[in-house]
This record gives C-alpha cells, structure tokens and sequence, in this order.
C-alpha cells in the first residue's frame, strides 16, 4: 500500500515540477537606491540565491586621485557618498592631516563636529525617507524632506552648496560660521526631538512596520564582524564598535554622548538604532554650540595649508597690480619667457625682456621663476605706461612687507593646489565614523604633492557583499526591506 | 511660395526648404495637442548618482513637482520623458539605450547635471563624456548638483519647446 | 527587540602595535621581510606564501583577536620596487582596541595569492575588487570574477600603465561601441522638429 503512495507521489512532482526563476531586478528600479542590478533566484516566492551585480557607477576615483594633488582630490570625496557629503570630506581630511602631521585649531574641531553631526542626520533622514517609501509609508517620505531642506539651508548660509559642499579643508575649514547659522541650528535643536517623535508615531508601533521589519535579516554578532559589517548595520546586532568612541577624531573626545546597540540583529533594531543616534546627534549639536571656542579655523602650516584668503596679492590688489621687469637687473635668461602661459613676455637671449601690459594676466607665474631679482609688481600699476611703471618699480626684496607677504601667497596658494604640498613619505590608514558605517581611507606617499595610491574604504561596498546573507530564506519584499535597512549608496559602493 | 503637389503635401518656401502649409485647422490642433502634453509630462525615475538626490528633492514638498503636473512614474513604458541624472559610465549605457528606446513617442531627454551634460569632473576610463553621444538631448542643465529652482528651470524650457512643436501626431509616430 | 543606550568609553589598546609586530616575528620568523613603522602606525612586510597562515594566527590567537578586517586592497609599485604588487591587509581588534597592517608582496611574474574568505567571509568583494583592478589572483576564492568593470573588459585599471582616459574609442568595450553605432543608425528616425 505504502509502495503505491510513494509512486503516486513521485507521478506527482513530475507533473508539478518546479524550477526556479531568475527575476532581474534591473539597475533601473525604484526601490534599488542607485543603480544596484539583482538577480534573484527564487523558488514561489522564497529566495534561493540573490547575486548583487554593482559596477554600474564606477567612475574611477581612485585613479583620478593618483593624477590629482591632495587638494584638488578633495571634491572627489564628495561625490562618493552623496547623501552625508561633509563626513566624506572630513574623513579625507582627517588621514591626510594624520599624514602630513599637522594639528587643527580648536574651533574648526568642533566646527567639523558640528557639520558632521548634522550630516549623520540628514543621512538618517534620507535613509529613513527612502526605507518607508520602499516599504510603503509615503508620508514620512514627505515629513523627512521637510526636515531636510532646513538643514539644506543651513549648509549654505556657511558653504553656499546645498549638496556637494567640499567645506572642510586640509587644516581646518573654508571660512568661519556666521552667527545666523548657529543661532538657526539651535532653534533647529529645540524642534527636531518633537519631530522625531512625529515619525515614530507613525510607524513605531505600527503593525504593518513590524511585520515588516521583526525577525527580518537577522545575522548574529560574530557573523556580522566576520562580514565586515560596521556601523549602525552592526551595533544593531549587538557589537559595541564606534569609531568615534574607540579612536577619537575632532572634537569627539569631549562631548557627552552614549551609543546604541541593538539586540536581535534584525531590521528592527537597526531601525531603532538609527532612530536614537538622530536623538544622540542632536544632543551633540547643542553641546557643540555650547562649548564653541573662539580662534582661527584654519591650521597656522604655511608648509601645508593653503594661505588666507584675504592676505592674497589678487584679493587685496585685484584690479591694479602690474608686474614690470626692471631693465637693469634683466640677464635675459629667459625663464620668465618659457614660463609665461599667455606668452606676454618677448625679448632675446642674454638682453632685457618686456612685459606686453595688454597680454598680461597676472598670474604671478613669472615672479617665481625670476632668479635675478628683476621681475617686481607695482601695487596701481595696471594701464600705465612702461615708462612710468618704471618710474614706480622698486626691486622685489625693498618691496613694502605686506605687498611681499601677499605675493608669497598667491604663489603659495598656485603652487599648493597644481602641484600639492609634498607630504612625507609613507603610508597611513584612518578610520571615520560616517553615518553609514567605517569610512576608510589608506594613502600612500611617494614625497610628492599627489598620493601615489588612494585607497577609499567604502562601508557601502561591504554593506552590499553581505545582501545574499541576509536574504537567503526570505521572501522577495524582504529583499527590499534589507535594501533598505543596510543603508547602501551606490555612488560609495563603485567610486 | 511654389505649391508643391507632390505626395507629401508640403510648401517649398525657398530652395530645398519645405514646411507644412500653415493651415488654421492644424496650428489650433497643435495648440491643444502641445498644452496637453507639456502640462503633464511624466518623466520616468532615473537617478543615478547625485543629481538624484536633488530630483527627490523637487519631488518633496518644498520644491513641488506635482504643480507642473510632474509625476514620476516607474516604468519607462508609461513615460513621457527621461531625465538622466547623474553620471553615466560605460557599464551603464546600454541600460540607458534600452530604457530610452521602451519610451513611447513623443518622448523627451533631459540631461541633468554637469556628468550627464559632458561628463562632469570625471574623464577617465569609465565614464562616458557626457549622455548626449548616444541619446538625443532636448535640454541641458548643468551644475553639480543643479539646484532645484534649476531644475524646475529646464522642465519650463522644455514646455516652452514642447509649445513651439508642429504636427508632432503622425500615424506612424 | 531592546535597543539600549550604552555608555562606551575610550579605552587604550591592549598591545602597543610593536608588540603585535614582534609577536608575528617570533611565530613567523623566516616570513617576515621588514617592519615599518610611520606615524605610530606599523607595517609588517611578509612574503605571500605563509600570509594567510598569518593572518589566521591573528584572527585565532586569544591574546590578539584581531575579528575585524578593516580592508583589504593592493598597491602597484610599477617601477619603485623589485616587487612589483603588494597586498595590505588592515586588522583591528574590537575587543582589545589594537590593529595592525600585513603588507604581502606579490610579484609580477606569479600574482597568486591564497584567499583569506575562510577567515573572513567579508572579504570576499575585497579580493574580487583587487583582481578586477590589479589582476591578483586569489587561489581557494568561492567566485573570482569582475565586480566594478564589466564582465568582459579587457586591461587591470588601477596598474600604473594603464591609461587615466581608459582605450581608444576603437578599442573600447564591445558594449559600448555598440550602443553609440546602434544610436547612430537610430537617428534617422528620431524626431528633427
């Protein structure tokens, strides 16, 4: 009898034999945040394999950073993740001033703080935005963006970008805060915990949000480690790694602020621990701003940074400096010719060059290359004659020594941003805590201005590498719950 | 003006240049058909990189899309137009192409952002200089990101050439 | 489902990174070219043969415990040294707060090396990304292929004599090339206006 049910059961699997179906879930989705090509392999519903296929934005920072000086590469960092652009360019700054061993003042620290921290919470928004979206919570989409274009504002009242700011410097910071700016981020402090609050009403206990996200994802402690998972996406599972608390950088050492760790590991938690870090990080600002010293904010290294801008030959003269050479002391070596870019300088060999007024930009390229004293600038020489701007000339050492200072820092801040300040020769792995993770970067120096190898360490790259972990078992809306809940930009993952 | 009884129906103005007869019946026509397509042009989602970003945001409340009758819609089988945001690299553009060529005609492409434009700050071995050497462009708008009032600037410059466009109903079209 | 607030604090790593360099010498010693130190950061150079041993020594031992790899990634030293590539593995130590760096060389001729997945299961995009840009062979990897170029490039983009702007236009990936003949010949259809 048994004998027979087995035969009637294999009759029956030949009829209703199943294979599984590769669905592509094309790097043109909306729910696939950038350009993230998957390929599922499913059995009915349920996940048998998911091969994530990345690549589609690789734009080849990394090589373009090895032609670039230190300070040209920095808007490069940007664009990688463009969601929380100033934590890029703070990590970048951070391992090359680790690199170049110089220390920042003490206002741009907290000033870096304070930009840094509002940049981990307009990530969380966005992140928050796009998640509930993809899950089908389209209000809070709208209620995050609000939030976020007061923050938007606030990047340009200091830098004037809303999106790609390149604020930080190498040393320090562009420019200093207008007081307007802090005294709207501390009103934004006042109302952010009740607008917090207005999200969590929404979906916190809601019961569609929870049968979405409980027990979704879930990945032990060790497995995350060994995964290489960090950030937010781990310490919802239960491992107590911040970088902000394990090495210090800027002013994190003297605030006051916990970290929240997750147990379960799954979606959920990751979700709550966001939700508490955007508390936390609003705690930090009205603590920066509380203890906000006076100072510089740019490093005091004429060696390595670049010079002020308002003590600049171009800045404080724009409109009528002349560079003249002085007939007498001209050898004729022709240096200044061949280094010309507008070609404004004639003469024979071994006799005294002209400067043809008309051509000239003044750029200043000309006064570095001249090694016989003979190339000066007449502050209010522009549209003399020759003959009278060699009345005015004076030789470039007895020139007055604010004129001398402003030269030395036009040709100074050319010198730096062409060619970069050499750094020293080495290499050097710093770690930031970005609002998605371990932002890496690892240089390596040759000894001269551009880095022989820029390594950019890309939390969303891991992040991404983890996706047929966490979705195996599962069915296909889960896949973009754990989309969603490892917080990938593509931009960072493909440099 | 020569009228020209050929089959095609057309005018020869001047030397080789044909226009269609300006006839009362088709510039009303054109003028209805025109509204109707520039007042609710639905481009299809195609953010990129970090232009992106800035379409969500004129999506958002602030900066409001729907005012213009701008809705996104996922599939590029139900567009209007394109909006390529962002930087396209070589890996990509043949997924360009084929969302493009699923668009139904009258379609329109609007290259955002200086990496869709030209490239942007990125020429090197894996980014294409700029959409326009494989998709035909009908406007440009530049900056890294644009800002939103940017946007909403070229979506007005394209109603505008949507409004000046003639016959654009043919049959076979 | 609890989510709890935890106050960490900043402690000092157990071992001094020296330390963690002369302990890798003493287990290893035949393996270990150089240590360079620069900037409280220190390097240990090794041959490739015994680096997984190695580093399997640092994820194991108790008193190190190094569970978490930072990155991993290689740099070509085209003309600047005898050797030309070399493999950086960056560990650190979540419960102990110390790290480390294990530079492997990796010649030209050979650019084998064995994978490091059976220890870290993260590391498997890390060593994908490097074959794709370097040309490094991990020997025991579960599915060595391209990851940030397409499937069929042909060139390692991040060796130094490749070119920035990438291959002629006559050269190109075949995918690209004929997606600008196809758009060329589909332009005759294409509305004038």
């Amino acid at each position: 009898m048994s004998g027979k049910v087995e035969i009637m059961q294999k009759e029956a699997e030949k009829i209703f034999e199943t294979r599984e179906l590769s669905v592509n879930m094309g790097p043109q989705h909306p729910a696939t945040h950038g350009v993230l090509r998957l390929v599922l392999d499913i059995d009915g519903e349920t996940i048998v394999n998911v091969t994530p296929h990345v690549g589609y934005l690789h734009r080849g920072i990394e090589k373009l950073g090895e032609s670039l000086s230190y300070f040209q590469a920095l808007p490069l960092t940007d664009r990688m993740d463009y969601v929380s652009a100033m934590s890029n360019n703070i990590g970048y700054c951070v391992a090359v001033e680790k690199l170049y061993g110089i220390e920042v003042p003490e206002r741009a620290k907290y000033i870096r703080t304070i930009v840094g921290e509002i940049s981990r919470v307009s990530n969380h928004l966005l992140w928050l935005a796009t998640h509930a979206l993809d899950i089908g919570a389209m209000t809070v989409f709208l209620y995050c963006f609000r939030e976020r274009e007061w923050l938007l504002d606030l990047f340009e009242m200091i830098c004037g970008a809303r999106l790609t700011l390149t604020y930080p410097r190498v040393g320090g910071v562009r420019n200093d805060v207008p007081q307007k700016f802090l005294d709207s981020l501390w009103k934004f402090t006042d109302e952010f915990p009740s607008r917090i609050l207005e999200y969590e009403t929404l979906i916190d206990q809601n019961r569609i949000w929870l049968q979405r996200t409980v027990g979704i994802g879930v990945i032990s402690a060790e497995e995350a480690v060994s995964w290489g998972m960090t950030g937010p996406t781990l310490r919802g599972s239960g491992v107590a790694y911040d970088i902000r608390k394990h090495m210090p950088y800027d002013a994190y050492d003297k605030l006051d602020f916990e970290v929240p760790i997750g147990t379960e590991g799954d979606t959920y938690d990751r979700y709550r621990c966001r939700m508490l870090e955007m508390r936390q990080s609003n705690n930090m600002l009205r603590q920066c701003i509380e203890k906000l010293p006076a100072g510089p904010v740019m490093a005091d290294e004429p060696k390595f940074v670049l010079p002020p801008k308002d003590k600049m030959m171009a800045v404080t003269h724009p409109t009528d400096m002349a560079y003249f050479i002085i007939e007498k002391a001209c050898k004729g070596c022709g240096m200044c010719l061949r280094a010309c870019p507008a070609k404004a300088i004639t003469g024979e060999k071994k006799q005294p060059h002209k400067i043809d007024q008309s051509l000239c930009l003044q750029c200043s390229t000309c006064f570095t290359t001249c090694k016989f004293k003979s190339l000066t600038v007449v502050p209010g020489g522009k549209g003399l004659s020759d003959e009278k701007l060699a009345e005015l000339a004076v030789a470039p050492d007895q020139l007055p020594e604010d004129i001398k200072e402003a030269q030395q820092n036009l040709t100074r801040q050319f010198d730096f941003i062409k060619k970069g300040p050499k750094a020293p020769e080495g290499e050097i792995y710093v770690a930031t805590e970005v609002p998605k993770g371990e932002l890496g970067f690892y240089f390596v120096s040759d000894g001269s201005g551009k880095p022989y190898r820029m390594r950019v360490r890309a939390p969303s790259f891991i992040h991404a590498g983890c996706l047929p972990r966490l979705c195996i078992g599962h069915l296909v809306a889960d896949v973009i719950s754990n989309i969603g809940t490892i917080d990938i930009v593509l931009g960072e993952c493909d440099r | 003006m020569l009228i020209d009884t050929s089959a095609t129906g057309l005018i020869q103005v001047e030397k080789d240049v044909k226009i269609l007869p300006p006839n009362i019946i088709i510039t009303t026509f054109d003028k209805i058909v025109n509204w109707g397509r520039l007042s609710s042009l639905w481009p299809t989602t195609f953010g990129l990189a970090c232009c992106a970003i800035e379409m969500m945001a004129v999506g958002a409340s602030h900066y409001d899309f729907d005012r213009f009758g701008i809705i996104f819609r996922g599939s590029p089988r139900q567009a209007d137009c394109i909006i390529v945001a962002g930087t396209v690299t070589k890996k990509m553009a043949p997924v360009v192409r084929r969302v493009y060529d699923q668009i139904p005609e009258p379609r329109y492409v609007v290259a955002m952002g200086s990496c869709a434009c030209t490239g942007g700050i990125f020429k090197t071995y894996s980014t294409v200089q700029g959409c326009d050497t494989f998709l035909p462009v009908d406007v440009y708008v530049p900056g890294c990101p644009p800002r939103p009032e940017t946007l909403l600037e070229g979506m007005m410059m394209l109603q505008e050439k949507i409004r000046k466009e003639s016959a654009r109903w043919s049959p076979w079209r | 489902m609890a989510v709890t607030e935890v106050r960490l604090s900043w402690e000092p790593a157990a071992l001094a990174p020296n330390d963690i360099a002369e302990k890798i010498k003493e287990k290893f010693p035949d393996q270990v070219i150089e240590i360079a130190v620069f900037r409280d950061q220190v390097s240990v150079i090794v041959k490739k043969d015994r680096a997984a041993a190695i580093l399997r020594f640092l994820h194991d031992d108790p008193i190190l415990s190094c569970d978490h790899l930072q990155d991993l990634t290689a740099v070509d030293y085209a003309k600047k040294k005898e050797i030309r590539f070399e493999v950086v593995y960056n560990v650190y130590s979540i419960r102990y707060r110390h790290k480390i760096r294990i530079r492997a060389q990796v010649p030209e001729n050979d650019p084998k090396i064995a994978s490091v997945v059976p220890i870290w299961a993260g590391a498997n995009w890390h060593e994908r990304e490097c074959y794709d840009m370097f040309g490094i062979v991990f020997t025991g990897h579960p599915d060595l292929r391209r990851i940030l170029m397409p499937e069929d490039w042909e060139g390692y983009p991040l060796r130094k004599d490749y070119p920035l702007k990438g291959p002629e236009f006559e050269n190109d990936w075949p995918g690209f090339t004929e997606v600008i003949r196809r758009s060329k010949e589909l332009r005759e259809f294409e509305w004038e206006g």
